[in-house]
């Protein structure tokens, strides 16, 4: 029953301190291996088809709906109006593939002893939330990249090519915040309640942080707790319309979010797993 | 710490809470064997595994891989997993699911020549969810072997597998074995640990209570197995020195005893026409659940 195939030798180690050539990777390895952790990530989301088709397909249809069909006049007769349901899309485009590709997948997979595995076995350091990262940007690269020929040739928005492509980079560097968000829940709760705390958070943030219409006063003063309000005044400001505050200020509220959680989560994942 | 050893657990105490889960543990795994540990549930084999595989830390005492932490990757990257409660991605194929985990090591089989090695290559493009629980297992030990790791730590490898993919796996490991790997199994089937194993160890309540052979395993208990067709009576048998209990199987009646050499003497001086005479020594099975009795 034996098969073809041999399996090599192997000399017994002559040292055991480690750097020994049997447990070397050379740099150009270890970067295969990230890639091919990020390529399988990808495809896997992409091919599960209940994550990748509302995440990628909604955020343009939505705008065609909204932005075209519905009130396709009144945007042509008022671009800042346009723009202003473009910036929403967008951020909204960004919060979901950041929030529920981490939270409830990091959740779901901890629970399937996945990452127990991943650990024991020599994955490289951080492969496996680098990869969710990387899948996270694709998906909202892809988020843009539909929605922004919609706005150009069906909602007849008037963006610059310098425009579109700031817009692009300010939103694929804006999914960071969501997925340390995701990440937080997911590496402190169970699978199917990572979902329900992902949505018990997602669904507010995206009514209250006033990302679809203009909030009354005292809801107005409490929204900047939410990320998507400040990355929908850097949206606002690439696109030069009026927006709140200073996009340094936005910049750096988004950077301290995605490090406060991400250092948390960390900690968790190397203490419990 | 002596490095010699490939894998090695030093004096480890690990408690959980108020449970206490290995209570000053020492367990060494050497080149070119196939180690069994075995013990009941909650014996601490989990525990002493996930010490050696960095992770869990030691409360007292050390793991080494190769000499070095566990909770370098180094060391991790001459080791092959097989875990037992593990779900992986159902969307992708299974050559898929092994070019992965061959990516984390320096000398891989490509996914094609691991999967020629456990003979699952037929599977090769079928999503991993739409695949059997035996099939699951079948890739996942593919997936511990595709590294050409030198020592492979497996978790009930055989569970859910009908024979011959069970056989297929046993052939594998002895094979892995024969050319230099180490192998630590981790299993409930004992007759699995009997026909692999080198070696034994006998964890329970955290402590191990036995190690060596099989052999040595199965001589720790005295009691042998005497079988014959003979016109004595059992009663008569049964009150004899050193018969522990005599039953009848058909024609043949099944006697133990600590003392088999005087038994099998005062049998033939008994009954001259006696016939089909065998003396049996206790199985691992029986070792097993004698020692882990005695212990309790």
């Amino acid at each position: 029953m034996m098969n073809a195939t041999s399996i090599e030798s192997s000399k017994p180690l002559e040292s055991f301190d480690g750097s020994s050539l049997a447990a070397v990777m050379s740099t150009g390895q270890l970067l295969r291996a990230y890639l091919i952790e990020a390529r399988f990530e990808c495809l896997r989301m992409f091919r599960v088809l209940g994550f990748s088709i509302p995440f990628l397909v909604l955020p343009a249809a939505l705008y065609l709906l909204f932005g075209v069909v519905l009130f396709g006049e009144t945007v042509r007769n008022d671009p800042a109006t346009g723009k202003f349901l473009f910036a929403a899309f967008a951020v909204f485009g960004v919060m979901g593939p950041g929030m529920f590709g981490f939270g409830a997948t990091i959740a779901t997979e901890r629970e399937q002893g996945l990452l127990t595995l991943k650990r024991a076995l020599p994955a490289p350091p951080g492969s496996y939330l680098l990869a969710k990262l990387l899948m996270t940007m694709l998906f909202a690269f892809i988020v843009m990249a539909m929605l922004i020929p919609a706005a150009l040739l069906l909602g007849h928005l008037p963006l610059t090519f310098a425009q579109c492509v700031k817009v692009t980079a300010i939103n694929i560097l804006g999914s960071l915040p969501f997925c340390a968000i995701g990440l937080f829940i997911g590496t402190r709760v169970p699978g199917k309640a990572a979902i329900a705390l992902v949505n018990l958070i997602y669904v507010p943030m995206m009514h209250v942080s006033g990302l679809f219409y203009p909030l009354p006063k005292f809801l107005r003063a409490i929204s900047p707790i939410w990320p998507s309000y400040h990355l929908q005044q850097l949206v606002f400001s690439a696109l030069a319309i009026p927006f709140y505050g200073r996009a340094a200020t936005h910049a750096a509220v988004l950077v301290g979010v995605t490090m406060l959680f991400t250092a948390f989560s960390i900690r968790r994942l190397a203490r419990v797993g | 710490m002596n490095n010699e050893f490939w894998a090695e657990l030093s004096g480890v105490k690990k408690r959980f809470g108020k449970t206490v889960a290995l209570d000053g543990l020492d367990l060494q795994v050497q080149a070119g064997e196939l180690f069994s540990v075995l013990g009941p549930n909650g014996a601490g084999k989990s525990t002493a595994i996930s010490l050696l595989l960095g992770l869990l830390r030691p409360d007292a005492g050390a793991a080494r891989l190769f000499g070095l932490s566990p909770f370098r990757i180094e060391p991790r990257r001459q080791i092959g997993v097989m875990m037992q409660e593990v779900t992986l991605a159902p969307e992708l194929l299974v050559r898929e699911h092994i070019a992965l985990v061959a990516s984390y090591y320096p000398r891989p089989f490509s996914p094609a020549e691991a999967m020629e090695l456990t003979n699952i290559s037929s599977l090769a493009s079928r999503p991993y969810g739409k695949l059997s629980a035996g099939q699951k297992r079948q890739v996942q030990f593919t997936m511990a072997v595709c590294g050409r790791p030198k020592l492979l730590f497996l978790d009930e490898p055989s569970v859910g597998l009908d024979i011959r993919a069970r056989e297929m796996m046993w052939a594998t490991l002895r094979q892995l074995v024969g050319n230099g790997s180490s192998i630590v199994l981790t299993t409930h089937y004992l007759e699995e640990a009997e026909s692999l194993s080198n070696r034994v160890a006998v964890l329970n309540k955290g402590r191990m209570i036995a190690s060596g052979t099989v052999n040595e395993i199965r001589a720790l208990v005295v009691r042998k197995h005497i079988t014959c067709s003979t016109a004595l009576a059992p009663d008569q048998i049964a009150a004899w020195p050193d018969v522990e209990s005599v039953t009848r199987d058909q024609q043949r009646l099944q006697i133990s005893t600590s003392n088999s050499e005087a038994v099998v003497r005062r049998l033939l001086a008994a009954d001259s026409n006696l016939q089909e005479l065998e003396v049996r020594r206790a199985g691992l099975a029986e070792a097993f659940t004698e020692l882990t009795q005695e212990a309790a």
